[in-house]
């Protein structure tokens, strides 16, 4: 049975990341079970009328056109089954797509973060989480945490290829891209969801123990399409704010040097020659 | 007495018209049944040459970190292998097929627009040359399913993209002029009592396949063309900084997608449901609820084109939808499924290279279609989608299913269209080879996309068992090849020391038995009165009654073919 088990896992996709891939797995499981079934069924079916029935020395072809009810039988069966399928799917799909509220030890991040409307974009029930922009461009994933330092959005803290998040928090995604379609996947996170120019894509996840997940563009989106690398490496609340300090020190650094430089270059060529960037 | 006892196909064993001989007499000809033969050549090259950058490709993922290729070749490789595998082969393969065969089949002297038919022939060869000529240039490199921006001027500036503009509009203007004309012969030239309801199965499918074409192929024409003036200009239909919408292109490309793959599938049911009933020696289990099938699928497969999307932003409203709509495709297509292996049932079941094909076709198609169910489940399919996965779901469904159909129609009909048969050993040992490589190549494909490897990278970094994997994969498409490989020498062979065929070699049921093989220029003198679906065993029956119940088959097969059907 355990070794079934583990035969089975190797036909399934990656999970553990995050309850929606766990569930995703779940559905996976259910259809192949499902379908490994009626794969046995119709091939031994086959290779049971290839072999029964060989031409032998008098056998003679029974002369059938048809059959009603057995062809209406099989066709509602057909039908039935997909139902049935269609029903688990319905019924799992809240746990996929919906994401859950945070832990009692949740980065104190995560807030009422609704910075657009949108019908597509899913909030967990008490509204919080941690709302991470992802921009695809060839051929890098960057990431954009909250806390920018001017009310514009403009001036938050960024990372590029690696994500750092805090575990026990729901993240929620906004995914973008600057260029041409990429696809957003981590597997063991969940889904895959495309980087379109133009528009926003959400997802979300929520990692429970500290790790590093790997996941790549999944969409053809250039010569380097295979090394758009993505990796989120999830750490405890504590360990999170003590990295976006630290990223939001550097950045404030290093828009201290970009003022003392203006200055100094200001003065070289004289006031309003150098636009602000 | 003997006069009246002369077997009907006998009166028509010679040729009305002189065949016309010569290179010019291919070039200038209208004749359905060589015009179908230069379909069937001229993809079958491009078969091979697909087939070549496959297997380069399939080199290159041997090992983990491989050099063999520079990442622009690789991109290059898959684009030329789907579009040459999709446009230039499987498609036109078929148009090839209907092309010799609807007419005979039918009991017409020729498809109703001929020169119209020689057109298709020209501009479906003239768009392969433009996209082949691309590799002097710079070839393609956004994939077959080309998507904006990447396809764009900005980030696709050479003039690949262009070329396969072209192939889409030389390609698609052949399919559409071919399928008015497969619809007009086969709604006006039927022989006298082939009714809708006796129509073979062959033609239905080649039927719905014309009506697919007509309206599904006018919208790729319109995308490719929106896409060739966004590149050159000036206009910003995909342009997402002008207010373009490169989901746009997605929603057009896959209402012509998703219908195209049923475009490349339909004939192959046919061809199925034709040859299973001869080697069966029992009529097809169904015959209505396959005819209706096939056009449940047909429109159905308009309706389900967003599962191709599932990871884009469209509203939940669409992807619920056309989960829906996909599964209620796959109940079609599972009923046809469970025909054929009820028109086995208690027959008595010959094992030529023909059944091969066709009972692999059935065993690597069901798990095709299986595997489609896996991707119509959306929230399964956000893990599924762009990976390897779905790579080895069209295989299967596109190399264990059109494909093997393909080489099912080669062995059945090669007789028939050289008047010589093909050798059975090689064809049982290209069926074996072929069958084993797909199942090696391809199914081990769904493990490595589940193992998180997405499709259309010329690298990977060893995580798991994915070199062993790829490895496995590597080797299969080798077995593959070598079974395609067979065939052509097969093929190649037969065509000289073949034995001779005579007119029904396989005691079959449709037209195109009824005369000679080669059939001549007019393929026939006198179209028999069609009572049935299975007009050649009513024929066959007939002479039996009137011979006295000699046997059918030694009355019908002149004398030379008699050592055939061992």
């Amino acid at each position: 049975m355990g070794h079934l088990v583990s035969t089975l896992a190797f036909f399934t996709p990656q999970s553990g990341g995050s309850s929606n891939a766990n569930q995703i797995d779940s559905l996976f499981k259910i259809t192949l079970a499902i379908a490994l079934v009626i794969f046995v069924l119709v091939e031994a079916g086959l290779l049971y009328a290839l072999l029964k029935f060989r031409a032998r020395k008098g056998a003679v072809a029974a002369q059938i056109r048809g059959n009603n009810r057995l062809e209406w039988g099989w066709t509602v069966g057909a039908a039935v089954i997909l139902l049935a399928l269609a029903i688990v799917t319905f019924a799992k799909l809240s746990s996929i797509e919906n994401p859950s509220n945070s832990g009692p030890e949740a980065d104190k991040l995560a807030s009422n973060g609704l910075l657009y409307a949108s019908s597509e974009r899913k909030l967990p029930p008490d509204g919080k989480s941690l709302t991470i922009k992802v921009v695809g461009r060839q051929y890098i994933w960057q990431y954009f945490y909250p806390g920018a330092s001017e009310p514009d959005g403009l001036g938050a803290p960024y990372s590029y290829e690696e994500m750092v998040v805090p575990t026990k928090t729901t993240i929620t995604l906004d995914i973008a891209s600057s260029d041409v379609v990429h696809s957003w996947w981590v597997p063991q996170l969940g889904g895959k969801f495309q980087a379109v120019p133009g528009y926003h894509n959400y997802t979300w996840f929520k990692v429970e123990k500290p790790g590093v997940f790997r996941g790549q563009c999944a969409i053809l989106c250039g010569r380097g399409h295979a090394r758009m690398i993505a990796t989120v490496k999830a750490v405890p609340p504590a360990q999170f704010d003590q990295w976006l300090a630290y990223q939001k020190q550097l950045l404030s650094e290093a828009n201290e040097q970009a003022k003392v430089a203006r200055a100094k270059l200001n003065a070289q060529t004289g006031a309003g020659q150098v636009e602000n960037p | 007495m003997a006069t009246q006892l002369a077997p009907v196909p006998q009166v028509n064993t010679h040729a009305v018209q002189r065949e016309a001989r010569g290179w010019t007499s291919w070039i200038t000809t209208t004749d359905h049944k060589r015009i179908g033969i230069m379909y069937m050549v001229t993809t079958f090259v491009f078969f091979c040459l697909g087939g070549v950058e496959a297997l380069i490709m399939r080199l290159q993922l041997g090992t983990p970190d491989n050099t063999l290729v520079t990442p622009q070749t690789y991109n290059q490789l898959f684009t030329m292998h789907g579009s040459t595998m999709i446009f230039l082969f499987v498609v036109p393969m078929m148009a090839g097929l209907a092309n010799y065969f609807v007419p005979l089949m039918i009991g017409a002297r020729d498809m109703a627009f001929p020169r119209l038919n020689a057109l298709s022939y020209w501009l479906l060869l003239a768009g392969g040359i433009v996209f082949y000529a691309s590799l002097f240039w710079n070839p393609p490199e956004a994939g077959w399913t080309s998507y904006p921006p990447l396809s764009s001027a900005n980030f696709t500036p050479a003039g690949g993209q262009d070329a396969w503009i072209y192939l889409i509009h030389l390609t698609g203007i052949s399919s559409i002029l071919g399928a008015v004309n497969f619809y007009a012969t086969i709604a006006n030239m039927r022989a006298r009592g082939m009714s809708w309801g006796r129509l073979p199965l062959f033609i239905w499918a080649i039927l719905t396949y014309s009506v697919l074409i007509i309206f599904a192929m006018p919208v790729i024409a319109a995308a490719v063309t929106m896409l060739l003036t966004d590149r050159h200009f000036g206009t910003h239909f995909f342009d997402p900084a002008n207010n373009g919408s490169p989901i746009l292109w997605q929603n057009l490309f896959w209402f012509f997608g998703h219908p195209e793959v049923y475009i490349m599938i339909l004939p192959g049911f046919g061809i199925v449901s034709e040859i299973l009933p001869v080697f069966a020696r029992k009529p097809i289990f169904g015959y209505k609820a396959i005819a209706a099938a096939t056009v449940a699928i047909a429109f159905l497969g308009f309706l389900t084109w967003a599962h191709h999307m599932f990871t884009a932003p469209i509203p939940e409203a669409v992807l619920v939808f056309v989960m829906l709509s996909s599964f209620l495709i796959a109940v079609p297509t599972g009923v046809k499924i469970l025909n054929w292996i009820a028109t086995l049932w208690r027959g008595t079941v010959e094992f030529k290279t023909p059944l091969l094909f066709c009972a692999g076709f059935i065993a690597l198609f069901l798990i095709g279609g299986i595997s489609g169910v896996f991707l119509a489940v959306f929230p399964v399919d956000w893990q599924l989608n762009e990976t390897y996965f779905v790579v080895a779901h069209l295989h299967f469904v596109l190399v264990g299913g059109s494909v093997m159909t393909i080489f099912a129609a080669i062995y059945y009909w090669f007789p028939k269209i050289t008047g010589r048969m093909l050798s059975e050993g090689l064809g049982k040992l290209s069926f074996w080879l072929m069958f084993v490589g797909v199942l090696a190549t391809f199914l081990i494909q769904h493990v490595i996309g589940l193992d998180g490897m997405p499709r259309r990278v010329y690298e990977y970094d060893n995580i798991g068992n994915l070199e062993l994997y790829n490895q496995i994969s590597t080797v299969g498409s080798f077995i593959l090849g070598l079974g395609v490989l067979t065939t052509i020498v097969n093929v190649a062979r037969s065509l000289k020391v073949g034995v001779v065929a005579g007119p029904d070699p396989w005691k079959a049921n449709t037209l195109e038995w009824f005369t000679s093989s080669p059939p001549p220029v007019n393929n026939f003198d006198t179209v028999p009165q069609v009572r049935s679906v299975e007009p050649m065993k009513d024929i066959r029956r007939e002479i039996e009654r009137r011979t006295g119940g000699a046997p059918a088959s030694s009355a019908i097969v002149p004398a030379g073919a008699t050592q055939v059907g061992v």
